[in-house]
């Protein structure tokens, strides 16, 4: 780490006079296995390393990437970053990050024991994937993929204007795709496990979740089209939240894109809906104690008890709002930094989901959904995705259905949830999400 | 990029286990983008990415390491890395590699490279004009250009040497409109396998204008219908729904895994006789055209479904090598960071016979899809779904009101099957990349008019 702030600082250090310049470097590694059959259907071991240089120059920015760390790469793409900063608009707002007040908290996502781990473990707990979802139910046909993967990261980031930060991270996973078969018929069910180290990775619940999801669904046929109170669970809220952060994004705010500009302080959500981005909380897999313009990481309330509090903003939209940065920068080397939520998360209720079902009595239980990025117009708020799942009837799990649509829009399912679970789960991508009880869902089938 | 002797040494290295097989795959990519929002021009940059990707096979076990350091030394350490994660064990053997196949994108093409980066931004700027000169709803415009400059080059241990060079441009406008009824978006993009002579075909007023038309539409559209009605697709973007709901299932990688609800199907009526489905690399200029795959071999022209027939699959090397036949040209990866694995190229379903507007004009009622968004598939059931971008109700045989967005929904072998009217009117769609296990690729989609009598509607209606 220390290596690579020094590199960062190195190329920092190179502004002329007039001009800001940003290095963010990082490097990473990490192995992919994939079982199939009993065997290793293949091993990846990666490694990459790459920088991205910004100048800032008379208010215009320009930027270039190299995916090496090569010493004449880093004057290379500092030049073609000052050749590209002469053809943009000067804007007010352009500028680098500087320090502010707010300390880094002390998080270290990372875990020696993973980074020590051989090869043979991570095989070992591949292809354990795959023999129990074989052996979890006769009606498993096969298994598409049993996945064990890692990544262990580093990055730092250093600017002219007195940035100097560096962190890492890393963790793993198991992620399963269950075939079941019945009467000539077959459904596919995931599941998947993460953690920080291996001894965090659970196959059995992993497998059981994917033979689950896909037995399950043995049989599903399309239901009539109604209004209902739809469950959400977990893995499915996540979706729904992806897309909620993109909307309280606060460049896409400023630009005109969001469904919530000028509404802070309004309650625009059931009372019964907090949300917070904090990648200060470890148990996020999107914990960093820094963003990626090296600001600190910080807490940030978005909805509280229904009402808006803000928006995430990095170092440019900050200013352009007349406000700050949240800490909210995100990036890979190859690309400029952006706004957006890096650990958003819902705050859980008291219900399990088990009494949740009981609480809604009538509706659908929703455990997957489709076309999420073609079905969710997050300007207009109009949303319409594809979906599978359980009915619930007198409070408890029914038949199976599928080739489905949930409908809504955005603005009314955020006012029109009844119930948040308590079953907080932390996936991949950084998301808290727990199941979820919306009402007045229009379901489009047969 | 690699010297010949340096490849032979290196793959050596690769099968010294004793494995099967052993490639590298090599990448030289520049590119560049540029990206305007609000009036402002917002950034220019540009990216480098380089190096190679080993891959060894070892019986039905593949190993694959990958490096950024292509000098003799940094290729040695990844065909060992690739090698003990292929585990073969055994005699190495020594490799001739044959003549060099080489390929180079064709003399007309404007490299993207050879053009001064305020050419590009004027772009930009006439794009802005034109779509806020479409009217006073206008709200907002952003406008992204993109290249990309891409030298390959692969070795293997059947002697295969091939290298080709292969440039793609991209021109993205989106515009928001404001009304009364709020904001609706409209976007249009459009990208092809050649150089800035791109915008001599399509000029960047003409691309802002179809957005800023398709945002102004929406303004006054009203919410989709809810239920299953007969759903009539215009010519072009439907391409994608033959990619999702039976180019994915097609794919021998997941037919071979029993994830497809195509396998073991071959030479049955799996399609309405109207139906000709095509996956073809070699379509002059399109978004998914290459003169190799990514594993050296040429593109073809494979035809799927002939007449509603299933007549093949799709193969990349280590598929076609399981059945003992040869690769389709369909091995694709997304960089040398990524395993090659079954992709599709540019996917379309061939003109049929009919009129279209006679195709409208016998349905009495139904939804009227002039574009389809992106889409997803379960290929191990074949349901799919696809957002509707640009969308119209159909009544008594005329195309009337606009709709707001909605989802399509349903069953690709069901649909194949029930296709009852094909026009005459193929056109290809816009760019698309296609994602599949995590990695993209460039694809291109193509489709006449016709009509499916039955699909579910997902719309915000009451």
């Amino acid at each position: 780490m220390t290596e690579l702030r020094a590199l960062a600082e190195k190329v920092a250090g190179w502004a002329r006079d007039g001009e800001q310049v940003e290095a963010y470097v990082a490097r990473s590694t990490g192995t992919t296995v994939r079982a199939y059959r009993g065997e290793v259907e293949s091993l990846s071991q990666a490694a990459s390393a790459g920088l991205g240089v910004r100048v800032v120059s008379g208010g215009r920015q320009g930027f270039a990437s190299a995916g090496t760390l090569e010493p004449e790469a880093l004057s290379e793409t500092l030049a073609e970053a000052r050749d590209n900063a002469t053809f943009g608009t000067p804007d007010d707002h352009a500028g680098l990050a500087v320090p502010d007040e707010v300390e880094p908290a002390s998080v270290d996502p990372w875990d020696d024991a993973l980074a020590g781990t051989g090869t043979n473990d991570k095989v070992a707990l591949a292809l354990s994937l795959e023999r129990a979802t074989l052996d979890g139910d006769p009606r498993i046909s096969g298994v598409r993929t049993a996945i064990y993967g890692d990544g262990m990261g580093e990055a730092a980031v250093a600017t002219s204007t007195g940035i100097a930060a560096s962190w890492r991270s890393g963790n793993c996973y198991l992620s399963v795709s269950a075939l079941a078969e019945a009467d000539g018929e077959t459904q596919t069910g995931h599941g998947i496990s993460v953690g920080r180290r291996l001894d965090a990775l659970d196959v059995d619940e992993a497998a059981s979740d994917a033979v689950d999801r896909a037995t399950r669904l043995l049989g599903s046929r399309q239901a009539p089209s109604r209004r209902l109170t739809v469950v959400f669970d977990p893995h499915v809220t996540a979706s729904f939240l992806s897309i909620v952060g993109g909307t309280l994004n606060g460049e896409a705010v400023l630009k005109g894109r969001s469904l919530f500009a000028g509404r802070v302080g309004e309650e625009v959500a059931s009372p019964l809906l907090t949300l917070v981005d904090d990648p200060t909380d470890v148990a996020s897999f999107g914990a960093a104690a820094y963003d990626a313009e090296g600001l600190a990481s910080r807490r940030n309330a978005l909805l509280d008890g229904g009402v808006l509090q803000g928006f995430l903003y990095d170092t440019w939209s900050g200013r352009r709002a007349g406000t700050a940065s949240t800490g909210s920068a995100v990036r890979s080397y190859a690309s400029t930094p952006g706004t957006g939520a890096r650990a958003l998360a819902i705050v859980p209720g008291t219900l399990s989901a088990a009494e949740l079902l009981a609480e809604v009595g009538d509706g659908l239980l929703v455990q997957g959904v489709s076309g999420l990025h073609s079905g969710v117009n997050p300007v207009s708020g109009d949303f319409s995705v594809g979906a599978e799942g359980m009915m619930i009837r007198d409070g408890a799990t029914a038949e199976p259905v599928r080739e489905i649509t949930i409908a809504s829009t955005l603005q009314r399912m955020l006012r029109d949830v009844v119930a948040v679970g308590a079953d907080l789960e932390w996936l991949p991508g950084g998301t808290g999400a727990t199941s979820l009880a919306i009402r007045d869902v229009s379901l489009s089938g047969s | 990029m690699i010297d010949g002797e340096v490849l032979q040494r290196v793959l050596g290295v690769a099968l010294g286990n004793g494995a099967d097989f052993a490639e590298v795959f090599a990448e030289d990519r520049s590119s560049s983008s540029a990206s305007l929002d609000g009036g402002q021009v917002e950034e220019v940059t540009s990216g480098r990415e380089r190096g190679a990707g080993i891959r060894v096979v070892t019986g039905e076990t593949t190993g694959f390491a990958h490096t950024a350091d292509l000098s003799e030394a940094g290729l040695v350490a990844a065909a060992r890395a690739a090698a003990s994660a292929a585990r073969g064990a055994g005699e190495g053997r020594t490799v001739v590699l044959g003549p060099a196949g080489e390929h180079r994108a064709p003399d007309r093409v404007v490299r993207p490279t050879s053009v001064g980066k305020q050419a590009k931004v004027d772009l930009l700027r006439r794009a802005d004009e034109a779509a806020r000169a479409a009217g006073g709803d206008i709200a907002q415009v952003s406008v992204g250009y993109g290249d990309s400059h891409r030298h390959i080059l692969v070795a293997n241990s059947d002697g295969l040497l091939a290298g080709d060079e292969q440039v793609r441009t991209r021109f993205r406008v989106s515009c928001v409109a404001s009304g009364d009824t709020g904001m609706q978006t409209g976007n249009e993009s459009v990208g092809l396998t050649m150089g800035m002579e791109l915008f001599d075909l399509r000029s960047p007023e003409a691309t802002a204008e179809e957005a800023a038309r398709r945002a102004l539409v929406k303004l006054l559209a009203r919410p989709a219908p809810s239920g299953t009605t007969p759903v009539v697709i215009g010519p072009g973007s439907g391409g994608v729904l033959f990619h999702e709901a039976c180019g994915h299932g097609l794919e021998a990688d997941l037919v071979g895994k029993g994830a497809s609800v195509f396998k073991g199907r071959r030479g049955e009526l799996v399609a309405s006789p109207l139906v000709t489905l095509v996956d073809d690399g070699t379509v002059d200029t399109e978004w998914g055209t290459a003169a190799i795959d990514d594993e050296g071999r040429p593109g073809q022209r494979n035809v799927l479904i002939e007449d509603g027939v299933l007549t093949d699959y799709m193969w990349d090397f280590l598929r076609a090598r399981q059945e003992g036949r040869g690769s389709s040209g369909n091995g694709r990866r997304q960089s040398y960071k990524h395993l090659p694995m079954v992709r599709m190229t540019n996917t379309y379903l061939t003109a049929g016979t009919d009129d279209p507007d006679e195709i409208v004009a016998q349905t009495p009622h139904g939804v009227y899809v002039a574009k389809l968004g992106g889409g997803q598939v379960n290929t191990a059931t074949g349901d799919f779904v696809f957002g509707m971008t640009e969308a119209y109700l159909i009544e008594d045989g005329v195309i009337t009101e606009p709709l707001r967005e909605g989802n399509l929904i349903g069953n690709g072998p069901e649909v194949l099957r029930t296709i009852d009217a094909v026009g005459v009117d193929f056109a290809m769609g816009g760019p698309g990349t296609c994602g599949k296990d995590g990695q993209g690729v460039p694809v291109g989609l193509g489709q006449p008019t016709l009509r499916v009598p039955a699909l579910t509607v997902g719309g915000t209606a009451a």
